[in-house]
């Protein structure tokens, strides 16, 4: 069930009503059932493996969890009858099972994530190399079903193990109330990737019908559906011409094809997360922002801070930390001090960790080597800025621009542009034709490509263009006043007039300059002559 | 306290790191600045800080760090 | 108080809103492609027809109800669209039985070939015009293709939203209201473009009717029987697409079986006296008017003298109402045949 399908805001509409028609203590079973029947919806099958990882992670946490507590009473009780070190020891004993149920959880979970979406991956590469020897004994592709929302529900569970594990909180001791946080349905499709302890804060309560967050919430939704459907759905036509077409798109087409790219799925992904938000607004539950408003950042590190947060919080939490936290790294740290000199030595540590963790980010983002060598890209762009740090500031003390409107403007252009060069591993088909893509902007770049008639014959007319043009005005306009606080706040203290005029202003645009429908694939068609 | 002040001011010279409260919340200390600096607090004051221990919440300011390596170096007696 | 009148104020400006949205965004057919339309028209009109015609361009172009009114005295409606599909042909005879009660309905049977939904935007000029009924409801499900969408039929503006682009001044002047474009059903065309050289159909792999088309002709039937009205089943003359020997057979079979009478024009194509240098006007796939007013002379005389259809003429009310179509027909006929002098087309040339 995609968001911008009727089924889902039929399926909405009935949650919604339902949920508020329920006494309190019912609602949050309800939502239970209806994420697990929007799983059902999508494909039963899928319901088996959101069950196993569910209750595995349940009952190891659960264990976990109930351990330490009987150890923590037993020894506060005992602990006088022991020695230090028989102390020592004995915590050591205890740590050593819960590590041990831990890492079985852990991998087993893990286990299922990597087997259902990297299997083929792995076999054709391993093809790869057999090819190098000759084309013989070539594995055959095994037809895996990957459940929708795996990558997002496994990493959430697992995050949920790590911190009960860490001694964070204690274990959820409702088995179906953690089914309902890992299954949640607005964030199945696309994330965000929750926290327990966050969202377990407003998920298991009581909410009454308050026509503030319900407003506010399908003002949210709104506003999704208008990034997804008016701007980004439209100008995906021309994206997918320019990148489908790689002897014609060549150099200037292939850079806007980028930039076309960077306003799409700024608008697809952010504009799906408003409505995953919204959604979970109108029934009262807080869900983690995703976004800060990412390209207006500074750099590239920032950029990661402010885009598709959940996922680089959970990257940095749970992967970088640990790794550059471990004791080998602590030891490596140590001796590429004492080999590289402390400036150039403490760097080593974070750089490898660093590594590991764009490495997992690409594969995580999807089974190809475009992924893998996107999460690298990034990676590299963080250590050359990471590496120019000093020569930035010897050049602010040498030229005053820093903190001027063109400084500021130069800084959010670098930024997206990129972005969106790194994102090209995300649209050409291999990583070779990638490079030569983007090799092309330098090279074959013509201003005799610049003109409407091509870009026209990408699939959408001028009129198109003009609504993605006035699209993006708008997004620009409410980013900026975001930045000074919640914009639906701001429009909430308008008169009524006016508010009316912006949010059914925004639902007819919506509704009219939306491409969606049969109208929209076939526009023309029913002035075709017959 | 001021072996971990110069440490801090190491990282970032332009902040006045004896009154700042929101060293993570405020953009101040990003990951890498606080990977960097446990791996300092490990050679300065021989503790262990483990991943678990790299909240938003333990290095707030440098009091808070100050209050994790004392809560560490306790530990260790 | 002043709360519940905000909330109406904002319901009532928002429903007005989304209403005017539609009603200027629909597409109004009013040039260019007429027969969405035509669906439309029928409530207009007086509702006591003794014969209705109910089926695709075969009746609509070629039928023409005022020559039958002004030679029979037959008062006759034609309820056609474009490749009208069996199914809706069967719903829009169930509304028809509803809302008046014909001695006569008349079906062609070149629809038979078709069973399953063909082609979205033939169903939306058949069931746009339709009024709101079960009827509707169940001609909507039975005819939407693969990606349409039930809610697109209830809210227009679903469907018609993209056509904000193609915006003309047509959508404003018809914004809430429509001309008549076609003569109770029969859409006119007095040009000439002779049939030559009409190709053999192609042999198909399986003549039979499909299982889905049979069973509404069944209905069809069953539900003329029940009412207690004379369906006869019809093969227009006209010459593409092919009509199969094989075909014929089924529905002279079906007719025997159900005892009903049906008349393949095809065979009498020089009783009726059709000219095909003369009677078409795009080589032979629909009649023109001089075709269309041969068949109606041929089919009137059928229906007047085997199945006694009445001659109203001299009925006031309706005497005023077809002096009116009459009228209108006379016009179109003068504009069209200026034009084609003028032009060469019946069409105006388009303005730039």
């Amino acid at each position: 069930m995609l968001f911008t399908s009727y089924e889902f805001l039929g399926f909405l509409l009935v949650v919604f009503i339902v949920y508020y028609l329920l006494p309190g203590r019912a609602q949050w079973p309800f939502l239970l059932l209806a994420s697990y029947a929007f799983y059902f919806i999508a494909d039963p099958r899928y319901l088996i493996f959101i069950a196993i990882t569910t209750a595995s992670t349940y009952y190891a946490a659960k264990q976990i969890s109930d351990k330490k507590l009987s150890f923590e009473a037993w020894f506060k009780e005992h602990k006088k009858e022991y020695e230090k070190e028989e102390r020592k020891a004995l915590k050591a004993k205890e740590h050593a099972t819960e590590k041990r149920i831990f890492l079985v959880c852990l991998l087993f979970n893990l286990g299922i994530l990597a087997v259902t979406k990297y299997t083929n991956f792995t076999i054709a590469n391993i093809n790869n190399i057999i090819g190098t020897f000759g084309n013989k004994g070539q594995i055959s592709f095994v037809d895996l079903i990957i459940p929708m929302g795996i990558s997002f529900y496994t990493f959430q569970s697992m995050g949920y193990l790590i911190d009960v594990y860490n001694g964070k909180f204690e274990a959820q001791k409702n088995l179906f109330k953690f089914a309902l946080f890992v299954s949640f349905f607005p964030q199945l499709v696309q994330g965000p990737i929750s926290r327990y302890g966050d969202l377990s804060q407003t998920l298991y309560e009581e909410h009454r019908f308050n026509w503030k967050t319900v407003s506010f919430g399908l003002e949210r939704i709104l506003w999704g559906f208008f990034k997804k459907l008016v701007i980004a759905d439209r100008i995906l036509v021309p994206v997918k011409a320019i990148i489908a077409d790689t002897d014609t798109y060549t150099g200037l087409y292939a850079f806007a094809g980028a930039m076309f790219y960077a306003l799409e799925l700024y608008a697809d992904f952010t504009g799906g997360i408003d409505i995953t938000i919204g959604v979970a607004e109108t029934m009262g539950i807080k869900v983690t922002e995703n976004f800060m408003r990412p390209y207006f950042s500074k750099n590239i590190k920032e950029y990661w801070n402010r885009w598709h947060i959940t996922m680089g919080t959970w990257f940095t939490d749970y992967i970088f930390y640990p790794i550059s936290a471990s004791q080998f790294m602590m030891k490596l740290s140590k001796k590429s001090r004492a080999r590289l000199g402390n400036n150039l030595g403490k760097r080593v540590p974070v750089y490898l960790s660093s590594f590991i963790v764009w490495f997992t980010t690409g594969i995580w983002h999807g089974a190809s080597w475009n992924f893998i060598v996107w999460g690298l890209g990034n990676f590299v762009v963080i250590m050359i800025s990471q590496e120019l740090e000093p020569f930035y500031r010897w050049f602010h003390s040498k030229v005053k621009v820093e903190g001027t409107f063109g400084w500021k403007l130069f800084r959010v252009i670098r930024t997206v542009l990129i972005m969106s060069s790194l994102r090209m591993f995300d649209c050409y088909r291999d990583v070779p034709l990638t490079f030569k893509m983007f090799g092309s902007i330098f090279t074959q770049s013509h201003l005799s490509q610049l003109n409407a008639d091509a870009f026209i014959g990408m699939g959408i007319t001028a009129s198109d263009y003009l609504v993605v043009f006035i699209g993006m005005l708008i997004l620009i306009a409410v980013s900026l006043s975001g930045r000074s606080g919640s914009v639906r706040e701001k429009i909430a203290c308008k008169p009524a007039a006016v508010r009316f005029l912006c949010w059914y202003g925004l639902l007819m645009a919506t509704i009219i300059f939306g491409a969606y429908g049969i109208g929209y694939s076939a526009s023309q068609f029913i002035y075709n002559q017959f | 306290m001021n072996e971990l002040i110069e440490i801090l001011n190491d990282l970032h010279p332009e902040v006045d790191f004896t009154t700042a409260k929101d060293l993570v919340t405020g953009g101040i200390l990003d990951s890498f600045d606080i990977v960097s600096l446990i791996s300092e607090i490990n050679e300065e004051f021989d503790v262990t800080i483990g991943a678990a221990e790299l909240t938003p919440e333990n290095f707030a300011s440098a009091e808070t760090i100050y209050a994790l390596i004392q809560s560490k170096l306790d530990d260790e007696d | 108080m002043r709360k519940i009148l905000s909330i109406v104020l904002i319901l009532a400006l928002s429903i007005s809103g989304l209403y005017l949205a539609t009603k200027l965004l629909e597409p109004k057919y009013m040039s260019g492609i007429l027969e969405g339309a035509m669906i439309e028209e029928y409530y207009d009109d007086p509702t006591d027809h003794n014969v209705v015609f109910i089926g695709d361009c075969e009746l609509y172009e070629n039928i023409s109800p005022v020559y039958l009114w002004e030679n029979f005295g037959i008062n006759s409606y034609i309820r056609g669209s474009a490749q009208q599909l069996i199914w809706q042909s069967y719903y829009l005879a169930e509304e028809t039985i509803k809302l008046e009660h014909p001695d006569v309905i008349v079906f062609n049977v070149l629809s038979m070939k078709y069973n399953e939904p063909q082609n979205e935007a033939y169903n939306r000029m058949s069931i746009d015009g339709m009024r709101w009924s079960k009827s509707k409801i169940d001609n909507i499900n039975a005819s939407m293709t693969e990606d349409e969408n039930f809610i697109e039929y209830v809210f227009p503006l679903l469907r018609y939203h993209s056509r904000w682009s193609d915006l003309n001044s047509d959508d404003v002047e018809y914004l809430f209201h429509r001309d008549k474009v076609a003569f109770n059903g029969y859409y006119m065309r007095v040009d000439v473009k002779e049939a030559a050289d009409v190709p053999e159909g192609r042999p198909l792999s399986d003549y039979t009717f499909g299982d889905n088309a049979y069973d509404y002709l069944n209905r069809l039937t069953k539900l003329c029987k029940d009412n207690d009205v004379e369906l006869i089943l019809v093969k227009a003359p006209t010459l593409y697409p092919y009509w199969y020997d094989e075909w014929d057979k089924q529905i002279t079979d079906f007719a025997a079986e159900n005892n009903l009478t049906y008349i393949n024009f095809l065979n009498y194509q020089d009783e009726i006296g059709l000219d095909w240098t003369k009677d078409t006007y795009d080589g032979g796939l629909h009649l023109n008017l001089a075709g269309a007013e041969k068949l109606s002379q041929y089919f009137g005389k059928i229906l007047s003298e085997d199945f006694k259809v009445p001659d109203r003429r001299g009925e006031a009310g309706l005497e005023a109402y077809w002096s009116d179509v009459t009228e209108r027909y006379n016009a179109e006929i003068k504009r069209q045949t200026d034009n084609l002098e003028k032009y060469g087309s019946v069409h105006e040339p388009e303005e730039e």
